[in-house]
């Protein structure tokens, strides 16, 4: 049996609580609040209590998609980040950079909204990302 | 926020405005209760009757989106009573001058007229807050997401820098970010007009660094916010969208408008766990992994970064959303082969001062707030700390502005909206948690008393809601909680979602869509029989 929890931060909202992951066998079972971090000491709201839960919803995706003849269909990652790649370089080289647009997100990591940015601005020649920080 | 979370417990004075704590930001509501408990004056303006203002010495009920007329008003009351902080004016702003004139003109009896607070309520808030030891101020998007956002958020800066009621402990302007990492996805650059760090990109010096950072010719031209991609895309001048985790499908306001912008993009890409609204109008849709399965950082609205840890494999077919874009980037032929989510943090922190001090190995503990500018260095509790960043704090001279779209004969009730607490954004995540499925299973709309007897609404009744833009039918809720004229709608709900209603008015400087304000008229649906 292996039985452990892990520290995180809460994926919902700005308060940024503390939480322990309880996992047991590579299973996600509950959360737990952190008690000595110092923002929530030992406390969670009805979110973070039950944040564990949509990790592992039937509902998640757990294929790339493609659009074919109107339709999405399923893809290999080889294909859907070759079809993406070469995409939006034909776009890029037919119009400019500045005809291609990222929309960032408030949910993902900071290491990953570095890594969109860079993406953007490094492989299209334009300052065109935007993040829902006003909404 | 200027100040940590934890601070707020030692304020004297909290003044809570547009920020329906208690739903939106539930630990931090935890410390308002406690500068209760410990003494403090707490003063709510909402012109909602929220579950905070239960708790508050003062409820104002100000009208819908009159908040510069009532700070200008309490500033007027300020001045004329001197109770503001000299000394902190003249040794830390500009502009006061115009400020004082222009505030002439903001007496309370004139402010009362706009903002539907009588005279001496005003005179009471701005005594209270002015002559407090210590007070602060806490706000949401009842304040910014409107077509003048950023005036109201000039307007509490003016009323800070008056009483010099920021700079210190316990004591600043606290703005509660909504999600996990929107103080993140700012700070790493995910914005039109700034490099990673809040770095300029319309400094040579700085792109030359980032140019030879990242091997690439950078563009010294600011960039589009979200709803110029939005327009530009129906025109056609943008052609290629690439939207990660995101769904604005669902949370922009004006959603056919949004609809008809995704369906025009020549090609569009979506980056998310769920297969969302927005998703389905994509050519490619990239599974990535959820926050339990990878590692990274988050920054909470106190700007303090901590630890994501990865607690169990990513799901069979998906992949960490780091892994996702550096697969991208490597195809693109750019330097983007990172082996961790590690390495990755390490090259932002390297490029940007207000970073650099910070490591995985440092945040271990318990995170640590920017600016944290080297390694030996603690990181920063409360910003403007004996200055501001620019130097001088600048006085900004404010008028009331209405809203773009007010209640008229025709559309006579005013549609205001927000979230719920068991409940996030579009519920992508919230959703799927079958516990706060049960909590809170449906939408409903809350509306007055009087207005429900007017309209021969019971609870649970479903009314017509229509706007100038759309129509939807969502169930009643009649209580106390709105005042007569206006409704109230959560934005969680794909069946009765109000941005089908709200317009596409902008503030003219941060373009934040007016998501509180627009008419509209209600209807009683027929009975079903
Ligand atoms: S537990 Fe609740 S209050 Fe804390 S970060 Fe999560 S959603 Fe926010």
């Amino acid at each position: 049996m292996d039985y452990r929890f892990v520290k995180t931060t809460c994926p919902y909202c700005g308060c940024g609580c503390q939480m322990l992951l309880e996992v047991l066998d590579g299973n996600l079972i509950g959360t737990m609040p952190h008690k000595t971090a110092p923002m929530n000491q030992g406390k969670l709201c009805i979110k973070g209590w039950n944040a564990h839960e949509f990790v592992r919803s039937p509902n998640r995706l757990t294929t790339p998609l493609v659009r074919k003849n109107g339709s999405l269909q399923e893809a290999s990652w080889d294909e859907a980040l070759d079809v993406t790649v070469s995409r939006l370089r034909e776009i890029k080289e037919k119009h400019g950079g500045e005809s291609v647009a990222f929309l960032s997100s408030a949910r993902c990591t900071n290491e990953e909204n570095y890594l969109l940015q860079k993406f953007c601005r490094a492989g299209f020649g334009t300052n065109n990302v935007d993040a829902c920080a006003r909404l | 926020m200027t100040n940590s979370i934890p601070e707020i417990e030692d304020a004297s004075c909290v003044l809570v405005i547009g920020s329906n704590t208690t739903e939106a930001h539930p630990l931090v509501s935890h410390r308002v209760f406690r500068a209760k408990l410990k003494g403090a004056t707490l003063i709510v303006v909402d012109p909602r009757k929220i579950q905070l203002t239960l708790q508050a010495d003062i409820h104002v009920p100000l009208n819908f989106g009159s908040d510069v007329a009532f700070l200008n008003g309490m500033m007027h009351v300020i001045l004329k009573n001197s109770w503001h902080n000299p000394q902190f004016v003249s040794e830390r702003t500009e502009g006061f001058a115009e400020l004082q004139a222009h505030l002439e003109k903001y007496s309370p009896e004139k402010a009362s007229q706009i903002c539907g607070v009588p005279p001496e309520e005003i005179e009471r808030v701005a005594r209270l807050y002015a002559t407090s030891e210590c007070s602060t101020i806490l706000y949401t998007l009842g304040i910014t997401e409107h077509s003048h956002g950023v005036d109201n958020v000039k307007s509490l800066a003016n009323l800070a820098m008056l009483t010099g009621h920021i700079g210190k402990r316990s004591s600043g302007v606290n703005p509660l970010r909504g999600q996990n990492n929107v103080q993140g996805h700012c700070d790493m650059g995910a914005l039109p007009n700034v490099f990673p760090g809040y770095q300029v990109v319309t400094d040579e010096n700085i792109r030359k660094k980032f140019e030879t950072a990242w091997n690439a010719k950078l563009s010294d031209k600011v960039g589009y916010t979200i709803p110029e991609m939005m327009d530009r895309l129906i025109d056609g001048s943008v052609k290629g969208m690439y939207i990660f985790g995101e769904n604005p499908a669902l949370a922009d306001p004006d959603t056919h408008h949004i609809n008809r912008a995704l369906d025009s993009a020549e090609f569009l890409v979506v980056q998310d766990i769920f297969l969302t609204e927005t998703a389905k109008h994509a050519h490619v849709v990239l599974p990535g992994a959820s926050w339990a399965e990878k590692d990274g950082t988050f920054s909470n609205t106190e700007r303090k970064v901590q630890r994501v840890r990865k607690a169990v494999e990513p799901l069979p077919g998906t992949l960490p959303d780091w892994n996702i874009l550096c697969e991208l980037g490597a195809r693109m032929g750019l330097s983007m082969t990172y082996t961790s989510p590690e390495e990755v943090f390490n090259e932002m922190a390297s490029l940007s001062p207000i970073f650099s001090g910070m490591s995985y190995a440092r945040l271990e503990a318990d995170g640590i707030q920017w600016p944290c500018p080297s390694a030996d260095h603690p990181g920063t509790l409360f910003l403007h700390e004996g200055k501001f960043t620019r130097g001088r704090g600048m006085f900004s001279v404010i008028d009331y502005r209405p809203p773009e779209e007010m209640p008229d004969d025709e559309y006579p009730y005013l549609l205001t909206t927000g979230r719920r607490y068991a409940h996030y954004h579009t519920r992508t995540m919230t959703g799927n948690c079958p516990t706060l499925h049960k909590e809170f299973p449906a939408p409903f709309a809350q509306i007055s008393f009087a207005d429900a007897e007017k309209l021969g609404l019971k609870d649970g009744d479903s009314a017509k809601v229509i706007s100038r833009r759309g129509e939807l039918v969502t169930p009643v809720r009649p209580g106390d909680i709105v005042p007569p004229g206006s409704l109230f709608m959560d934005f969680h709900f794909m069946e009765a979602n109000p941005n089908v209603l709200l317009g596409t008015s902008l503030d003219p400087v941060s373009k934040t869509p007016d998501y509180k304000v627009c008419a509209v008229k209600i209807e009683k649906c027929p009975a079903e029989t």
